[in-house]
C-alpha cells in the first residue's frame, strides 16, 4: 500500500505525456468514443426493435454472441489489420458496449403498457411522434441503466489499449508489470477504479434528475410498469 | 503476500497472451513446483524449475534446458513467458525459479545498474560472479550471442542516411523509437543508456512488446522509425530493416549463459547444461528463433529437435 501511495503522490506522475492526467484523458477519450459509437448503432436498433417488436430474437442472439467474444483476441485480430491505430481498441470497446445499450433500450420500449401506446395513437400521434414523445421518455430510466452498465465495462476494458502500444491508464499496469513496480501497477489500477466510480456516480445523478418524478408519476395514471433495475437479457 | 500477487499477475498475463492466439508457450506448472532438495551432492536429484522471459528465443532456450535435464531424469517444471528480467530476477533470488537462460551483457548491466565496464564475455562472467547475490551463479557461457540492437526501417535509414547509433544524436528528435515498456526505464540498454553514451534523444518513445509482432508491425508500418530488436531475429533481414552499428560498444558481448541457483547447480546439472551451452552457436540459435517466430513451430518441439540433432537426449 505504501508503494502505491508513494507512486500516486510523486510529482513526476502528475505531469508530462505519460503522467496520470494525460493518461486519464486518453482513457476517457477511448471510453467516451467507444460508448458513443456503440450508442450510434445500438440506440436506433434498440428503439426500432422495441417499437416494432420485430427482430428481438436476432438482437438477443447477436448480443449474446458478442458478449462471448474474447476481447483480447478481438484486439489482437484488429491490430493485425490496423497496427498502432485506435481501431483495435475502438472495435473491442464498441463490441462490449453494444449489448447492454441495445437490450435495455429494446426492453425499455417493449415494456411500456400497450394501453399507453394505444392512447398515444388515439390522440392522433404518428408512429414517430408516439416513439419520441411517449415511449422514449418512459423508457429513459432503462436506457440510462444500459448506458451506465456499458460505460462501466468500457472503462475497465479500455486498459487493454496498452497491450497494443496505445495509451490510457492501462499503460501504468503494463509498464509497471514490465519492471515489477508494484506501486505503479496498483496505482494505475486504483485510478481506473476511481474513474469507473466517478462515472457510476455521474449516471446515478443523471438517472435521478431525468427519471420520473414522484409527483409526475402520480399524475400519469396509466403510467407503465418501469423497472429501475438493469435488465439482464 | 506479494509473491502470491506476482504469481497471480504472471498467470493472468500468461493466460491473456495465450488467448491472443499467438504461438506462445504457457507456463507448464504441473503440480508440485519447487520442492527444494536437501543438501548438495546427495544422491537425491534436485527439483528444477526452468524459467524464461517473455520472448520466443528465451522460451526455446528454456525448453532446451528443461528437455536436456528431463532426459537425465531430473524432476523439471517450467515457468515460461514470465516477463522481463525485472520480474524474473527476484523470482530467482526467492528460489521460485532455479534455472534461467540469461545474456551476459544485459544481466551484468541489470545487476550493476550499468556501472560495469566489462566488455568481453570472460570479464563479464567474472564480474557477474562477483556481483550476483550469494545464492545465484553462472554456468559456462555458450558461443551463441544475441545482442540488443537499435534497428530502423529502410525508409528511415535512407531518409537520414543512418549507419550508426551515433547518427541518432542529430536526428533522434525526429524519430519515434519503439521497444518493450522496460526499455524506457532500465539502466541497461534503453533510452537512458542511448542518451548517456550517444547523446541520442528521441521525439517519442512508443512502448510495444519485447521485439515481438507488435514491434515488427510498427516498424514495417513506419509507426515507429527505429526499434529495439534482437540480433538473432530473421525479421530484420526479411523486412529489409537495418541494424545500426554500435561503435561505442554499448552492447559489446551478449553470450547466452545459464543463470542458476547454487543449490540446484549439482555436478550433474552443471554437466548437462554445459553440454547444452557447448552445442549452442549464434547460427543455430538464429535457426531456432526462426522456427518459432517465422515458421510458428511449437517451442517445445523445436527444443526437442535441437536436442536430438545434438545428441543431448
Amino acid at each position: 500500500m505504501g508503494e502505491t501511495w508513494e507512486w500516486l503522490t510523486s510529482s513526476e506522475q502528475w505531469s508530462g505525456p505519460d503522467g496520470i492526467p494525460a493518461r486519464l484523458l486518453e482513457h476517457i477519450w477511448y471510453s467516451a468514443l467507444g460508448v458513443f459509437v456503440a450508442a450510434l448503432i445500438a440506440l436506433p436498433a434498440g428503439l426500432l426493435i422495441g417499437h416494432t417488436g420485430r427482430g428481438s430474437l436476432s438482437a438477443n442472439t447477436l448480443s449474446n454472441f458478442s458478449r462471448a467474444l474474447p476481447t483480447l483476441g478481438l484486439v489482437i485480430l484488429v491490430f493485425r489489420i490496423e497496427p498502432l491505430s485506435i481501431w483495435p481498441v475502438l472495435v473491442a470497446l464498441v463490441v462490449i458496449a453494444i449489448p447492454p445499450i441495445l437490450l435495455n433500450t429494446e426492453v425499455g420500449i417493449r415494456a411500456i403498457d400497450p394501453t399507453v401506446r394505444d392512447a398515444a395513437r388515439g390522440m392522433g400521434m404518428t408512429g414517430w411522434q408516439a416513439l419520441w414523445r411517449v415511449e422514449v421518455p418512459l423508457a429513459m430510466p432503462l436506457i440510462l441503466a444500459g448506458f451506465r452498465s456499458a460505460t462501466g465495462q468500457v472503462i475497465a476494458t479500455a486498459t487493454i489499449a496498452a497491450f497494443v502500444g496505445l495509451g490510457g491508464l492501462g499503460r501504468f499496469i503494463i509498464d509497471g508489470y514490465s519492471v515489477r513496480d508494484i506501486g505503479e501497477i496498483s496505482g494505475g489500477a486504483l485510478v481506473v477504479a476511481v474513474l469507473a466510480l466517478v462515472a457510476e456516480g455521474g449516471y446515478a445523478l443523471l438517472q435521478r434528475s431525468l427519471g420520473p418524478k414522484e409527483g409526475s408519476r402520480r399524475r400519469r395514471v396509466a403510467g407503465p410498469a418501469v423497472h429501475h433495475e438493469e435488465v439482464h437479457a | 503476500m506479494k509473491k502470491v500477487l506476482w504469481l497471480l499477475l504472471a498467470a493472468v498475463l500468461a493466460v491473456g497472451i495465450a488467448a491472443c492466439g499467438d504461438d506462445l508457450e504457457e507456463g507448464d506448472d504441473s503440480g508440485s513446483t519447487s520442492t527444494q532438495s536437501e543438501g548438495e551432492g546427495g544422491a537425491e536429484k534436485p527439483a528444477i524449475t526452468v524459467g524464461s522471459a517473455n520472448f520466443p528465443e528465451n522460451v526455446v532456450l528454456a525448453e532446451i534446458y528443461a528437455g536436456a535435464l528431463s532426459a537425465k531424469d531430473f524432476d523439471v517444471s517450467k515457468k515460461l513467458n514470465v516477463g522481463s528480467r525485472e520480474a524474473l530476477f527476484p523470482a530467482m533470488e526467492q528460489g521460485d525459479i532455479t534455472v534461467l537462460p540469461e545474456y551476459s551483457g544485459a544481466l551484468l548491466a541489470f545487476v550493476t545498474e550499468a556501472k560495469s565496464d566489462a566488455k568481453e564475455i570472460g570479464e563479464q562472467v567474472e564480474a557477474l560472479n562477483a556481483e550476483l547475490p550469494a545464492e545465484l551463479t553462472l554456468l559456462e557461457p555458450s558461443a551463441a550471442e544475441d545482442k540488443d540492437t537499435i534497428t530502423c526501417n529502410k525508409e528511415t535509414v535512407d531518409k537520414y542516411g543512418l549507419a550508426s547509433i551515433e547518427d541518432l544524436a542529430k536526428v533522434g528528435n525526429e524519430i519515434t523509437i519503439g521497444g518493450p515498456p522496460e526499455f524506457a526505464k532500465r539502466a541497461g540498454f534503453g533510452i537512458k543508456a542511448l542518451k548517456r553514451v550517444y547523446g541520442a534523444e528521441f521525439k517519442k518513445f512508443q512502448p510495444l512488446d519485447v521485439a515481438g509482432p507488435l514491434t515488427v508491425a510498427a516498424l514495417k508500418d513506419n509507426k515507429v522509425q527505429c526499434a529495439n530488436l534482437f540480433s538473432t531475429q530473421s525479421a530484420i533481414p526479411a523486412n529489409g530493416f537495418v541494424t545500426l552499428e554500435d561503435p561505442k560498444g554499448l552492447v559489446e558481448a551478449e553470450a547466452v549463459v545459464p543463470l542458476i541457483s547454487k543449490e540446484a547447480a549439482t555436478p550433474e546439472v552443471t554437466e548437462t547444461l554445459d553440454a547444452v551451452s557447448a552445442a549452442l552457436t549464434t547460427d543455430n540459435l538464429k535457426e531456432l528463433v526462426k522456427r518459432v517466430e517465422v515458421d510458428k513451430d511449437d517451442a517445445e518441439t523445436v527444443a526437442q529437435d535441437f536436442l536430438s540433432e545434438q545428441g543431448l537426449e
